[in-house]
């Protein structure tokens, strides 16, 4: 069947699906560009309404948006940077070099995929609050700074991205260790680096439960700063959702632009593992 | 003095290049880990100086604790609503992209558009349309003369809604996962069954599901870990309050941990609590794998 034209059932279902997918999305920016009137209407509106930068300005005004949007974009760009290089750098050694307790070590690093986050959470808030890190941004950085499924993702490229050979050429030319990492396997670990940072960059966007613990609310991130909009007492729907196009339209940028290379890397990537 | 240098390249310089993963992994990943552990053998609340030393008690009020319980069971309810359905969808939908489509790249995006959005953005959209008053849902269930439901009040109509968010979220990313591994699958598999009559769901069930019983098995462990610690959805959906609803009826593990370290303080019990969710993911992951592969060998 994989080679068979897929019939008009499948395309139907696809349609649905993208509806499904898209719906709550577009629902958010309906409710965002109406005001809180219009949702005791019957039937609701299903079209755009004129009040989006009514909203805009009103969502900016209860919430410091420019702050919260410039700590996520600062976040979010440090880990993406830091997980990128340490995990090209450590996938680099696991699958091209040869050393002592290689094979432990990358087990170790698996296993602990399967950690839950919120385990650490209460001794490393204590230890936040010890070098007076609490309300700052690198106590929302630094816990992010590197991650066991980027160093087992670069691992699993590089084996097949590198021919062993090559490394073995560059040696017997009296290539030192760093200068074939600089100039062999640096420019090979692109394709995979772009996906990696890509997937950083948006659980670093879209991280809550830490940066909600170790942050005050006058200086968030764009992922707080969402929650103060929606816990007030009186749900104010217009402007929640107002928030989370806020939140969610610099994500749907960066997508648009380089989705395609993140799907192509993800199922590389699986494929392999 | 070359040769010294070369033998110290070659067998020192790949530690060099683990460094720093190990250490920044020390320090924020498995100290905090063995740090809760200590925390939990303690009175420990944030308000005092003073630590006094318990053992095992926290454990045993744990085990006595009719909240953690509770929190535990709306969990495992809410892991089974949105993980079945949604690795079955998966499966399926996999399978259709799997096909040779006109604009793959366009099917597969949108599959993996939810995933895209933070799970608090989700949270509100989904509060919106499962709203009481002026929820999407409600005005088509009065619409279809089927009456409004206060999705928020009950136990299992706001299970329902959190699931939902979590299905909705997460179904396209497996979709995606399934369909890597798919196509290593060798196609004349599926060919050879086409010849011989067998329908596209028979294939799906006869080639696909047992040639990727690997990936599956990943994605259950993946899901239930991410199933134990469900917290942004039931938060949100309750309007930021910690308990969950009235009567905790959808309070989650860590929505629970999440209260009894931040608004009570006491941080002792919250690390047992942790342990505790790390002891049943361990279990549950370990049971998972074993029925699979039991799977396996008797199919």
């Amino acid at each position: 069947m994989a080679d068979r034209r897929p019939g008009k059932l499948a395309y139907f279902a696809l349609a649905a699906l993208a509806l499904f997918s898209g719906f709550p999305l577009y629902w958010s920016l309906v409710v965002a560009s109406h005001d809180n009137g219009i949702l005791g209407q019957v039937p609701p509106p299903f079209g755009l309404g004129p009040n989006l930068f009514a909203n805009l300005e009103r969502a900016f005004g209860t919430v410091d948006f420019a702050k919260a949007l410039t700590n996520s974009f600062i976040v979010s760009i440090s880990i993406t940077i830091s997980v990128v290089l340490f995990s090209t750098l450590a996938g680099f050694s696991f699958a091209k070099l040869t050393f002592k307790g290689r094979n432990a070590m990358l087990v170790m690093v698996i296993a602990t995929m399967m950690v839950p986050t919120q385990l650490g959470i209460i001794p490393l808030y204590l230890l936040m609050a010890k070098i007076e890190w609490t309300g700052t941004m690198y106590a929302v950085v630094a816990p992010g700074l590197v991650t066991a499924f980027g160093v087992f993702f670069m691992t699993q490229f590089l084996r097949e991205a590198v021919p062993s050979e090559l490394i073995e050429a560059a040696r017997v030319d009296g290539c030192h260790t760093f200068r074939i990492f600089w100039h062999v396997v640096l420019p090979a670990s692109k394709p995979a680096a772009a996906v990696l940072g890509m997937l950083t960059f948006m659980s670093a966007w879209n991280d809550f439960f830490w940066p909600l613990v170790v942050l005050t609310p006058e200086d968030p991130t764009v992922q707080t700063a969402l929650s103060t909009l929606a816990s007030g007492y009186i749900q104010d729907y217009s402007l929640s959702l107002t928030g989370t196009a806020i939140a969610t339209v610099p994500l749907l940028v960066v997508f648009a632009l380089l989705g395609k290379y993140i799907i192509g890397g993800i199922m590389q990537g699986a494929v392999k593992s | 003095m070359k040769a010294l240098l070369y033998r110290l390249d070659v067998k020192g310089s790949p530690y060099l290049y683990i460094v720093p993963f190990f250490l920044l992994f020390a320090a924020f990943g498995i100290f905090p880990l063995a740090y809760t552990a200590w925390v939990s053998l303690h009175e420990w609340s944030l308000l005092s100086e003073t630590h006094t030393f318990l053992g095992l008690q926290n454990y045993r009020e744990l085990f006595a604790d009719e909240y953690f319980w509770n929190a535990l069971r709306n969990t495992a309810q809410i892991w089974v609503l949105s993980t079945v359905p949604q690795l079955l969808m998966a499966l399926v939908l996999a399978h259709v992209l799997n096909q040779r489509l006109r604009a793959p790249t366009f099917w597969r995006m949108t599959a993996v558009l939810p995933n895209i959005t933070s799970v608090a953005a989700v949270a509100i959209i989904f509060g919106q349309i499962f709203g009481k008053d002026y929820g999407l849902v409600n005005w088509l269930l009065e619409t279809l003369g089927l009456g409004r439901i206060d999705w928020q009040a009950g136990t299992a109509s706001s299970q329902i809604a959190i699931s939902v968010m979590i299905l909705w979220r997460w179904t396209g990313y497996n979709a995606l996962i399934y369909l890597a591994a798919m196509q290593a699958v060798n196609k004349d598999l599926y060919d050879a069954a086409s010849l011989d009559g067998a329908s596209s769901f028979q294939q799906l069930t006869r080639i696909t599901v047992p040639a990727i019983r690997p990936t599956i098995i990943f994605t259950v462990i993946v899901s239930t870990i991410g199933g134990m610690q469900v917290l942004a959805e039931p938060l949100l959906f309750g309007g930021g309050s910690m308990t969950g609803g009235s009567d905790r009826q959808f309070q989650t593990l860590s929505l629970y941990l999440y209260e009894v370290a931040f608004s009570r303080f006491d941080f002792g019990y919250a690390s047992t609590a942790a342990w505790a969710m790390f002891g049943i993911i361990v279990i549950v992951a370990a049971i998972n794998y074993f029925l699979t592969s039991r799977l396996r060998r008797s199919s």
